[in-house]
């Protein structure tokens, strides 16, 4: 017993005398994962967030340097009170320093407030909703990969410019859907265009061929998607079936995942446009990631929200090691945004005083059938919008994070 | 926007047209449930569940075997017929004497095995299933683009629908299930092997419901997630219609697909509501259901 | 006074007073080893899933929609808490009064279908809570009503502090716990069991069954809002989650698990989903399969559930 005292002792002093001298709070840095892992959102994050974590670690050298990390994961099943409970735990019991991820606004929120509340990091990169760095903005959170509003400005500002000036929107009938037509609308406004209509649809709706006959009776060039998962595959599936795009009308994705397109097929997706913010086969190192993240990965190519858990962990890393101190997660959260960011997939970037971090984003098309040369081709990028203008301007989201000139 | 007057007739007749081929969905599918229910007492909750293992057989049956749309609308609702035979044997039977609520509870049990099995081996984002080429591309009725192949989705079930119909009301066959349904012992006592003509009701039940995931493969997504949605609504349907009264679940399913269709025009927030308006309204009105017999 | 001899329900009475008494020191001593607010979500779970179980163990009835009276307390209670600024005991009552009120309409509705019909009504009506609650602008969509301030409970208990929340909820819990016990135990409790073995006998007796069934189903319906009006404070949100049918399926499945009419069964089964939710959340889809096995075996195997099946073994009502 003694013995064994003596060396868990010795063990404290090896590590207090580790390389480093850093202070971490109880001698590991632990991310949590905090994603679904059963439903809707498995594919485009779940399993696949977990293993771009781990590949983060792993890439960043952390063992090397003396860092001790550790990663855990939990299924908040979609639903806001089992994320948050979570969240708790993993804060108060588990020693978590840092949860990641999150698709599903809602739990999203929910985990903004409470990684506030125990002053902790939270890094998303699967939630949409622009409110994380708008009026629900926190100095704990970094908004990573993408957001409705930089989704909506690329596609509508991209569509108008090139003609799509009358639109028709099939909107979800919940708030993110409401945000997202919102956000849309305004650009396509703003770009002169015209909104002839708008149809809402019960979320996870099978049967869209009524909300398209409307769109379709409504003659709009454009019919905007501002719904998400299964409810946008299904509307493009039908979509083809009615003739929609054949009789000359054209559908904008507005939230469209590299996931759902392998889903709907070629066939059936060709032609669609929307805005992301990464895709795997841009350059060598994108296609290096993606090699070794489907093999690990039953052959599901990463998504942009993988990549920006790969992002996001591996700046928040590189942060800890300068500022050797993880306890007080608003100091971490200034550090990250204090450092331009610099990883191998996204490239240079910044944070911006609200938790936007920011980066160029894409406008894809999908290609046809007969130009795809090999599995999960999909994707011809059709222009980049420059970081400067691919998220919402710092002053426009009334995050009380920033002061007011 | 639309308005109600502002809607040209022919408009409102495209939309009442894609209201009845949902509507050969719920008619299908509550078919299938009111037979089950007629002869088994039993409240078949994971109808949904296996609604989505015929879609997904029609496509591992492409995917592995190479084996088309048309084969599929055999070898689907025979493979999960003899799925539901399993379970009718191994472990509904043990339930007949019981209260309706065990077998309900069973069954939904059932629903979320085979649904979380199938997620976590196919994900949950879904998988595709073209149409197949004979049966592409649409017709212009003047008011509207009618697909083809919806067309035929319309025409194959009012028939298997009004066959199914035929055999129970009309024929010998028919008749020993009716007499089963009212006195077992009776029936068993002409000689007739009554449990074995119960398993083979349960497993034609659930046949019918994965012909109409077949049906659906094209035109929905593959997904595990497609009939947990489907049942409650599916089951207001039969509730509706009279629990256990063939038509009444045929018509019912057919009328509420009219009625959805509707709401989808004039107040489309409140389509996947309006069904649960509608059964709250039958049963305060006729708690036997449109078409059921009072007991 | 002789003593009167010890009848089987009064040793009965004698073990549940010995297992409430466990339970209650447990409950007490067990944030000392276990995350206090996992215990208290399951503590609000486990009065949900009691009120539920007073109307299908004593009076028949198995309601599909009770998430309905649930969520719609947490809207209230979170909304009353957050944005009129109630202090939490009258934002907790502001959400149970609400679940009462609905449950007297949803009752006068359906009281008079039994089976399978009452279960499909109370289904209709809460669906259409649920489209309410999408609808209007107050629970703020699907994101729900976030941040719910916790405040001070009567002026003096400041509810931040975890531990006196840990209190109050455990108060709630087993003061809820003992209003049902009192009311299965009381002569009303008699006429609604009687009415569940024979409901005619019962109406020639001369009692008026609606109106007995009437009282116990808004007895349910508040209580399983003052469930969750304390949940809404304890996770500090208030979602559609709550009003999903599928919480409705939830609370039957934890009802049948620990055991349907058992005075402690409830509890059990919340304690032990709530558990399965919380501690195996990493397992993703596979927790599904082990709920749908957890009802299957039940159903096939433990038609008592955990508690009754415990209880048959000791030869003592639990």
């Amino acid at each position: 017993m003694k013995t064994l005292r003596s060396l868990g002792l010795a063990a404290i002093l090896a590590l207090a005398a580790g390389p480093a001298h850093a202070q971490w709070s109880d001698g590991t840095i632990k991310i949590g994962v905090l994603t679904d892992m059963s439903s809707l959102y498995t594919d485009l994050s779940g399993a696949g967030s977990v293993l771009a974590a781990r590949f983060a670690v792993e890439d960043f050298g952390a063992a090397a340097k003396g860092m001790k990390v550790e990663i855990v994961n939990a299924d908040h099943q979609n639903k806001a009170d089992v994320g948050s409970t979570i969240a708790r735990q993993w804060y108060d019991v588990d020693k978590v320093d840092v949860i990641v991820d999150t698709p599903n606004s809602g739990v999203a929120l929910a985990v903004t407030e409470i990684t506030r509340e125990k002053n902790k990091v939270f890094l998303v990169s699967g939630a949409a909703s622009s409110a994380l760095t708008g009026a629900k903005c926190s100095a704990n959170t970094v908004h990573w990969t993408y957001d409705t509003w930089a989704l909506a400005n690329g596609t509508g500002r991209a569509i108008v410019r090139t003609g799509g000036d009358t639109w028709y929107f099939l909107t979800a009938d919940y708030a993110f859907g409401h945000q997202l037509e919102a956000d849309t609308e305004n650009v396509v406004k703003e770009m002169n265009g015209k909104v002839l209509g708008k149809v809402r649809h019960p979320l996870n709706s099978s049967d869209f061929s009524s909300f398209l006959l409307q769109a379709q009776a409504s003659k709009a060039k454009i019919i905007g998607l501002a719904n998400a998962g299964g409810d946008t595959v299904n509307s493009i599936k039908q979509a083809a079936e009615f003739g929609i795009v054949a009789g000359g009308q054209n559908l904008a994705g507005l939230l469209v995942f590299i996931t759902d397109v392998h889903s709907l097929g070629l066939k059936t997706a060709q032609g669609l446009i929307f805005t992301e913010a990464w895709y795997w086969d841009a350059n060598d190192t994108n296609r290096a990631f993606a090699a070794r993240f489907s093999a690990a990965n039953k052959g599901i190519h990463p998504t942009m929200i993988h990549a920006g858990v790969y992002s996001a962990v591996t700046h928040y890393l590189k942060s800890l090691e300068a500022l050797k101190n993880d306890a007080d997660g608003k100091a971490v959260v200034e550090r990250m945004k204090a450092t331009p960011t610099d990883d191998r997939l996204f490239g240079k970037g910044t944070i911006r005083a609200d938790g936007r971090k920011i980066h160029d984003m894409y406008l894809f098309e999908v290609k046809k059938p007969e130009e795809s040369k090999k599995p999960w081709d999909y994707y011809k990028l059709r222009a980049t919008i420059p970081a400067a203008e691919a998220f919402r301007p710092i002053d426009k989201g009334d995050c009380p994070l920033v002061k007011k000139g | 926007m639309f308005e109600l007057l502002g809607i040209p007739p022919q408009a409102l007749f495209g939309q009442l047209l894609i209201g009845l081929i949902n509507g050969s969905f719920y008619a299908l599918l509550s078919l299938g449930l009111t037979v089950i229910f007629g002869l088994l007492n039993i409240i078949n909750f994971c109808h949904g569940a296996l609604y989505m293992m015929g879609a997904f057989v029609a496509w591992l049956a492409l995917q592995h075997f190479g084996l088309g749309y048309w084969a599929a609308l055999f070898i689907a609702p025979v493979v999960v017929g003899a799925f539901g035979i399993v379970l009718e044997r191994t472990m509904l039977r043990r339930l007949y004497k019981l209260d309706h609520l065990y077998g309900l509870l069973l069954t939904f049990g059932i629903a979320l095995i085979v649904e979380g099995v199938f997620r976590n081996e196919f994900g949950a984002s879904g998988l595709p299933y073209v149409i197949p080429d004979s049966l592409t591309g649409a017709r212009n009725l003047g008011f509207m683009v009618l697909p083809n192949y919806r067309a035929w989705v319309i025409a194959l079930s009012l028939f298997v629908c009004l066959a199914t119909w035929y055999v129970i009301e009309r024929t010998k066959l028919g008749a020993y299930l009716r007499a089963a349904t009212e006195n077992p012992t009776l029936v068993q006592a002409f000689g007739i092997n009554v449990p074995r003509m119960i398993t083979l009701t349960y497993g034609f039940g659930v046949g019918l419901a994965a012909l109409a995931g077949v049906l659906a493969a094209p035109i929905y997504q593959v997904s595990p997630l497609m009939g947990s949605n489907l049942i409650i609504v599916v089951f207001a349907v039969v509730v509706i219609g009279g629990m256990g009264s063939i038509m009444g679940s045929i018509v019912t399913g057919f009328l509420l697909g009219l009625i959805e269709g509707l709401t989808k025009v004039f107040y489309p927030e409140a389509s996947a509501t309006v069904i649960f308006v509608i059964l709250a309204l039958v049963l305060l009105w006729r708690p036997q259901g449109l078409f059921g017999r009072r007991s | 006074m002789a003593a009167p001899p010890v009848t089987r329900s009064d040793t009965s009475f004698r073990t549940q007073a010995i297992v409430f008494a466990i339970m209650a020191v447990a409950l007490a001593a067990a944030p000392a080893a276990i995350y206090p607010v996992f215990l208290m979500k399951a503590m609000c779970f486990a009065l949900f899933a009691c009120a539920f179980n007073l109307l299908i163990g004593y009076v028949g009835l198995l309601s599909f929609g009770h998430a309905a009276f649930f969520g719609m307390a947490s809207y209230v209670a979170a909304h009353a808490a957050k944005v009129w600024g109630l202090p939490p005991e009258l934002a907790i009552l502001a959400g149970t009064a609400a679940a009462g009120g609905i449950g007297a309409v949803f009752g006068a509705i359906a009281i008079r279908r039994q089976g399978i019909y009452f279960a499909m009504i109370t289904l209709a009506l809460s669906q259409m809570v649920y489209f309410f609650c999408l609808q209007a602008p107050f629970t703020g969509g699907e994101d729900g009503i976030q941040a719910v301030p916790l405040g001070n409970m009567f002026g003096v208990l400041d509810l931040k502090d975890t531990t006196t929340l840990y209190a109050v909820v455990l108060a709630i819990f087993l003061g809820g716990f003992l209003f049902i016990y009192r009311v299965i135990h009381s002569p009303f409790g008699q006429v609604l069991k009687a009415i569940r073995e024979n409901e005619p006998r019962a109406i020639s007796l001369g009692y008026s069954v609606d109106r007995y069934k009437l009282i116990a189903f808004v007895l349910s319906s508040s209580l399983a809002g003052l469930a969750g009006a304390t949940k809404a404070l304890v996770v500090q949100l208030a979602s559609l989650t709550d009003v999903h049918w599928s919480m409705s399926g939830e609370v039957v499945l934890m009802t049948l698990l620990g055991g349907l009419g058992t005075v402690f069964g409830p509890v059990v089964g919340a304690v032990v989903i709530i558990a399965m939710q919380n501690y195996l959340a990493q397992l993703g889809s596979w927790l599904t399969i082990a709920q749908g096995v957890i009802f299957v075996v039940c159903v096939l195997a433990f038609r008592r559930g955990i508690v009754g099946e415990l209880g048959r073994l000791m030869g003592k009502r639990l």
